[in-house]
């Protein structure tokens, strides 16, 4: 049975269409060459975030946070969030008085979720930050969830509305037979009049099927994961002008990542680690909470991830054909907008306009830059 | 539970197990030591606060975990025993978490 | 600060010590990492050195063992022990700690011989304090001249039961009782690989004569038991078992589970090499040909690490695998690494004739691989019991990594090596898929857990300054 809606890839985007979808009745099918969450949804480092890397994307994180401060509403799972706030802790003056004016900027643009603080705030806010912390900037309305408990919720409500999934199997190429989609994969063909493009990394390919072009990387970003720890961190914590980003979740485990990037073969599925970059990272991670050498890494990983030059991900209807969608290229920034993403392409599918502005994400952006 | 019986040694040294003064044969492991004193309950598991102590002894199971001189987390039967060592078994309020989350990251 | 080596072998037990004495012989540069303090690995631990004032106690074929770490003391690999080596790179990069070497090392050719494990014995109270392996056990004989005081249970199947049971009667110990789960089936299917056992040779003899022995010591032995519980409320004080059609209650303190050792592939695994399931000995190993070169190109894994085969094959194989190393980087021709290892594969071959007749003989019954309590702890580290893992694959998981994202099962340090096998026995059994088509963990670095401070001396160079994607608070907001 061929449903309305067939959607290629089974990240929280894919899953968060899908359930948005079935919310309004759609037969939606979600087509998977893994499992869901297999690969950027489910390996991430959980981080919920506002406003969003670029102002662009300030409505779409805005509207994100309400739904996952009431996740359990949605997809009867809180997804393990926690709305800890955000420190980007400055280690000497000159970062401090960087962070001062990226402060100010913001504050001008009329956002309030910032705050600048001092050395005795920030110990106040975290007991065991190094000594040498001379203060920082606090955000909150921001948070932290588990991605793959994330995209199993998302996943496990649709299928309870109706949604099928099919996982394991590839969806080698899309083409339009005449006034529907037609999926092909290993297994079988699947028609359905609309398709959406969901699929991460590769989701260049499946454009290409449209006649669009995107430019899009793979980029492997790397984590590590410590043993179960003390309490040490409230917060999740970067520095100003050095990478990292790190958590603690409540199970004591501290995540420390940041944005160093290892290799992909998106075709193996693979990765390869940068053992120096990572070293680097532990580096900054140890200077910035001293207790964190008393640590031992249980696990080194790194996710496949497609990144846009621009950093925007693509979202919003193929600027070639009717009838079909994308929500790809997160550029490793898509796990906290993924529940608000889908529930956007759902109104669009469905009565052709969405709440909030997605021009600044279209697939052809590029277009009038090239030649 | 263990005991040294016709052992190619008598050479003994003092460790400390939890602050205790114990006299234990030189050149065993801490794990041995501990059960040659009558412990084998290294430490309590972070989910449940359950007793654990020696399972594989080929540093393969990450059970024995103990502390020794200061540093967290180390194999008991990987490590052998030195003139003054100090072993403390960590208790269940190290690394017990309020909200047990059952959900890991990463792959 | 990195060091190059040609070939690099990982594992100082009987296929280790043997590769790097072939390799060397040859003229090639060959160091040896060792976790060990000694070269020898679990087999032959402290046979240099033994712990205990008697150690023909252990008997010869333990003794016998010093006759290979001599050779290999003479040889001129270099052997650094104390090293514990965390990952190693698809190019061959060698991490390690511990040692006093530095934190990497690169290899031409890598031959993994990190040996075997035991098998789990998944039955409720297998984590009380009081339970322990039966290779643990005699680890505490041979490495710290340990011996039980409190009377002991040994319970399980294998001959690994027999033998530390003989050698503790040997060596003045009480056995309360030897409890065998091996099920009577097994010896009907064990019949039909009699004749390759045969020609083994030595090999009936000496079980027959255990055998023996416990019966002339009055050791209460039990066979055909099922159903056994270790019970306890902190630690063992109880155990239960069904046998010969009622439940038997003993008090006890001590109980020692073994059924047979499988390979422990965690690091060829985070190598990349691709691994299959052995149906006859019931576990994954590393795809190897006849020189023990895996799918991945210049590592090679050998001895036990590649399939259960017990020491002296594991010896045989590893002579075997020098000789290649020694081929591949161009000391010996193809045709002299044949004849030189002539000898060895012979010896190999025919060792490998009690194998079928030991697999099915001593075939760990399903309820005591795939349990059906849902108490039962599976995963040890994380204490994820049978029931949270079924729970999952009911609402659809039939990965074993993804009931690993949904359960922690294998995320803690031992990294899935008690609780792999497991799992994917679990799954297999409850989805109807094959076990080679569910696989196994997808195994990540470090293949045991290492001190942040080891990762920190990685770091070379300057600083790398990226993100992975432009940072805003560089630019101005626009």
């Amino acid at each position: 049975m061929n449903p309305d809606v067939v959607i290629i890839g089974g990240g929280i985007q894919g899953c968060s269409t899908a359930l948005h979808l079935a919310l309004q009745g759609v037969e939606t099918m979600v087509i998977e060459k893994n499992y869901c969450g297999r690969h950027a949804s489910g390996v991430n480092a959980g981080g919920i975030l506002r406003p969003g890397r670029y102002p662009v994307e300030l409505p779409l994180s805005t509207a994100a946070l309400k739904i996952w401060a009431d996740a359990e509403s949605l997809v009867d799972d809180n997804c393990g969030f926690r709305p800890i706030g955000r420190l980007k802790i400055a280690e000497n003056d000159d970062e401090m008085q960087k962070l001062a004016t990226r402060h100010a900027l913001v504050h001008n643009l009329g956002y309030s979720h910032e705050r600048l603080i001092d050395r005795a705030e920030l110990r106040d806010l975290e007991p065991h930050i190094a000594t040498h912390a001379v203060g920082g900037i606090h955000a909150t309305g921001c948070g932290h969830a588990d991605p793959f408990r994330t995209v199993s919720a998302f996943k496990h409500k649709a299928l309870t509305l109706g949604v099928k999934f099919r996982e394991g199997i590839r969806a080698e190429k899309i083409s339009r037979n005449g006034s529907v989609w037609q999926v092909v994969t290993e297994d079988c063909v699947v028609e359905a009049p609309v398709v959406v493009n969901c699929a991460g990394a590769w989701g260049d390919r499946i454009a290409r099927d449209m006649g669009e072009t995107i430019p899009l990387s793979t980029i492997a970003p790397m984590l590590m994961i410590t043993n179960r720890m003390p309490p040490i961190m409230r917060q999740r914590i970067g520095a100003v002008d050095r990478v990292l980003s790190i958590v603690q979740q409540p199970n004591g485990t501290v995540i420390i990542g940041g944005g160093y990037l290892g290799t992909a073969d998106r075709d193996a599925e693979t990765t390869s680690l940068d053992y120096s970059k990572l070293a680097f990272n532990a580096r900054i991670a140890c200077d910035m909470f001293p207790t964190l050498s008393d640590a031992r890494i249980v696990r080194c990983w790194a996710g496949i991830e497609g990144a846009i030059t621009d950093g925007l991900p693509v979202i919003g209807p193929s600027a070639t054909e009717a009838n079909a969608y994308h929500a790809f290229g997160f550029s490793a920034h898509g796990f906290h907008l993924g529940p608000v993403v889908g529930k956007i392409l759902a109104q669009l599918i469905t009565s052709g306009h969405c709440d909030i502005p997605i021009d600044a994400f279209r697939i052809d952006r590029f277009s009038a830059d090239q030649g | 539970m263990f005991a040294c019986r016709g052992r190619s040694s008598d050479n003994c040294v003092t460790i400390y197990i939890d602050d205790s003064a114990v006299i234990v044969p030189a050149a065993i492991s801490v794990a041995g030591a501990l059960l040659a004193s009558g412990h084998n309950v290294f430490r309590r598991t972070p989910v449940t606060g359950s007793g654990r102590g020696a399972w594989c002894l080929m540093g393969s199971c990450f059970d024995c975990l103990v502390d020794i001189d200061g540093v967290k987390g180390c194999q008991a039967c990987a490590t052998t025993v030195r003139e003054g060592m100090r072993i403390s078994r960590p208790g269940p309020e190290r690394c017990r978490t309020e909200n047990v989350d059952p959900w890991g990251a990463g792959p | 600060m990195k060091e190059s080596r040609e070939l690099v072998i990982i594992g100082g037990g009987p296929a280790g010590m043997s590769a790097a004495i072939s390799a060397s012989n040859c003229g090639v540069d060959v160091l040896l990492l060792d976790q060990r303090e000694a070269p020898g690995g679990q087999i032959y631990r402290r046979v240099e050195s033994p712990a205990v004032a008697d150690p023909t106690l252990l008997g010869n074929d333990y003794l016998q063992g010093l006759n290979l770490v001599t050779l290999f003391r003479e040889s001129t690999v270099d052997y650094r022990p104390d090293t514990v080596v965390w990952e190693v790179s698809p190019g061959r990069e060698v991490y390690v700690y511990g040692g006093p070497g530095p934190g990497v090392i690169e290899a031409r050719r890598v031959i993994l011989a990190t040996g075997a494990v035991e098998r789990s014995i998944p039955v409720p109270g297998w984590t009380l304090p009081g339970v322990m392996t039966a290779g643990g056990a005699q680890s505490l004989i041979k490495n710290d001249g340990l011996l039980p005081e409190v009377p002991l249970v040994l319970a399980g199947t294998g001959p690994l039961l027999l033998l530390l049971a003989c050698q503790y009667l040997d060596m003045g110990v009480e056995i309360a009782a030897v409890l065998e789960t091996t099920p009577r089936s097994n010896l009907k299917r064990a019949m039909a690989h009699l004749p390759g056992a045969i020609m083994s040779g030595g090999y009936l003899t000496k079980g027959a004569g255990m055998l023996s022995r416990l019966r002339r010591a009055r050791v209460r032995h039990v066979r055909g038991v099922e159903a056994l519980r270790a019970v306890g409320s902190d630690h063992l004080q109880q155990i239960e078992f069904h046998a010969g059609g009622r439940e038997h209650r003993l008090g006890a303190s001590l109980l020692l589970l073994h059924q047979g050792v499988v390979p422990d592939v965690n690091l060829a695994s985070a190598v990349g090499c691709a691994l299959e399931w052995d149906s006859g000995s019931l576990c994954f190993k590393p795809s190897v040909d006849q020189w023990g070169n895996s799918s991945v190109e210049g590592v090679a894994v050998v001895g036990d690490g590649a399939g259960i085969v017990g020491a002296d094959s594991a010896k045989w194989f590893g002579e075997m695998a020098g000789l290649d190393a020694a081929c591949q980087l161009g000391y010996i021709g193809a045709n002299a690494r044949d004849t030189l290892a002539q000898k060895s594969r012979n010896l190999y071959r025919r060792s490998l004739g009690i194998r079928p007749f030991l697999e099915a003989l001593y075939r760990p019954p399903d309820a005591y691989r795939i349990p059906v309590d849902p108490d039962v702890v599976i995963c040890r580290c994380e204490e994820v019991t049978a029931e949270t893992v079924r729970a999952q694959i009911g609402r659809g998981a039939r990965d074993p990594n993804a009931i690993k994202s949904r359960t922690r099962c294998g995320m803690g340090p031992c990294q899935g090596r008690y609780c792999g096998l497991t799992l994917s026995e679990i799954i297999a059994t409850e989805t109807g898929q094959k076990i080679s088509e569910v696989g196994y963990f997808r195994l990540r670095p470090p293949v045991k857990p290492v001190p942040i401070s080891a990762i920190l001396e990685l770091a070379t160079g300057e600083m790398p300054v990226e993100t992975a994607l432009p940072d805003p608070t560089v630019k101005p907001l626009s």
